[in-house]
């Protein structure tokens, strides 16, 4: 029976398109069976990010309404056979979208995928709520930054009060997953720094992702950094975020800030 | 210089941490359903609306809610009007 993990964040923009890519392409690299799911009703962006905006046909909302088989509405990945994704609905009513129509496509994937991973909308509204509700462990991606951290404090609440796993008391796995990270801007004071965030949210830490141009790039193209810049620094922390995910024990290293010789010498920060 | 731009800096992350310790820990309790300095703050307003109309615009009430303690201050205009008799 597959995992199925919600990323989520309260707060808008902070990455949880983004880390819901790399991540889910990063456990498929590993060999894993993973299908991406995308809530964001109306304003989808996962099959963008992914590069597969062209070849959408059908969305969750189909599924759940009966117009195709959930088959027919799962994307395979242009590189990794082993990675799908299943779009949200661009033009249809989100009230379509339905807590018994979500369990029992979430209950389907988890028959065939080993992880089901929900790329939730920002919020605390109803799209927010469904896209948590079947989670088995969710990834709290947050900025280190005053507004994204009470936000994700917010959310942390509603996971434990409005999941499935929370209302039959059974306590729902959480992970901490801090993105943007800027090491020089910690170093000097301007930035909260990890240790800070992970006082304040106190739940465990699953990786720190710095601010990165790669991420950019990969936009750009369509694909996961974990696929294209794969041995880029945001990809290797994206990597051992999902090793970590799945259990093993990789130490986490906090960024440093990195001056490299020119950018001592001009005193500007090293990429 | 140098010294005095650290101590400058380090007191933005610092005030971030603090604020949000505070924030935090108000913001947890009043989910479950005991914001108390909200709660007083609606008792008094009622309490005091049974006795005499309070105009919105002559109200001024501060909250200002810490770590250890948190003050409520209630400012009411209560009208006078002198023509009025007791019945
Ligand atoms: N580590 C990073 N470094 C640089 N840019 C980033 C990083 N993470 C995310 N971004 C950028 O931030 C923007 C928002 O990212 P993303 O769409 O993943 O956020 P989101 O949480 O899914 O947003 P929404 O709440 O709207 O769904 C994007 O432009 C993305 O490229
Ligand atoms: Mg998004």
């Amino acid at each position: 029976m597959g995992k199925v993990i919600v990323v989520t964040s309260g707060k808008g923009g902070v990455g949880k398109t983004t880390s819901t890519a790399a991540i889910g392409a990063a456990l498929a690299q590993a060999g894993q069976r993973v299908v991406i799911m995308d809530f964001d009703v109306g304003l989808r962006n996962l099959d963008l990010v992914m590069g597969a905006e062209r070849r959408v046909v059908y969305d969750l909302i189909n599924v759940i309404e009966g117009e195709a088989p959930l088959a027919q509405a799962l994307i395979r990945d242009k590189q990794l056979e082993n990675l799908f994704l299943l779009p949200a609905s661009q033009t249809r009513d989100k009230d379509k979208l339905t807590p018994e129509g979500v369990e029992k496509v979430i209950s389907a994937l988890k028959k065939v995928f080993d992880w089901v991973i929900c790329d939730s909308p920002a919020g605390i509204e109803r799209g927010a709520i469904l896209a948590m509700r079947n989670a088995d462990a969710a990834i709290i991606v947050t900025n280190p930054e005053v507004s994204s951290v009470r936000d994700s404090d917010r959310i942390i609440g509603l996971l434990d009060t409005k999941t499935v796993k929370a209302e039959q008391g059974e306590r729902l796995e959480k992970h901490l997953l801090i993105n943007r990270y800027d090491a020089a801007r910690a170093a000097d004071g301007d930035m909260l720094n990890v240790d800070d965030v992970v006082d304040i949210l106190s739940i465990p830490l699953l990786g720190i992702i710095p601010e990165s141009v790669n991420i950019l790039r990969a936009s750009n193209i369509g694909s996961p950094v974990t696929l294209c810049e794969s041995e880029s620094g945001i990809a290797r922390a994206f990597f051992d975020s999902a090793r970590r995910l799945v259990g093993e024990t990789v130490p986490i290293i906090v960024p440093e800030e990195k001056r490299g010789f020119f950018g001592k010498f001009f005193g500007r920060k090293a990429a | 210089m140098k010294i005095l731009q650290f101590f400058r800096k380090r007191a933005s992350a610092n005030a971030a941490r603090e604020r949000l310790q505070v924030l935090l820990a108000h913001e947890r309790a009043s989910i479950s359903g005991v914001d108390i300095v909200s709660v007083l703050r609606e008792e008094i307003l009622t309490v005091i609306g049974k006795h005499v109309q309070i105009d919105g615009r002559r109200v001024n009430i501060r909250m200002d809610r810490g770590m250890r303690v948190s003050t409520l201050g209630v400012d009411i205009e209560i009208p006078f009007d002198p023509g009025m008799r007791a019945a």
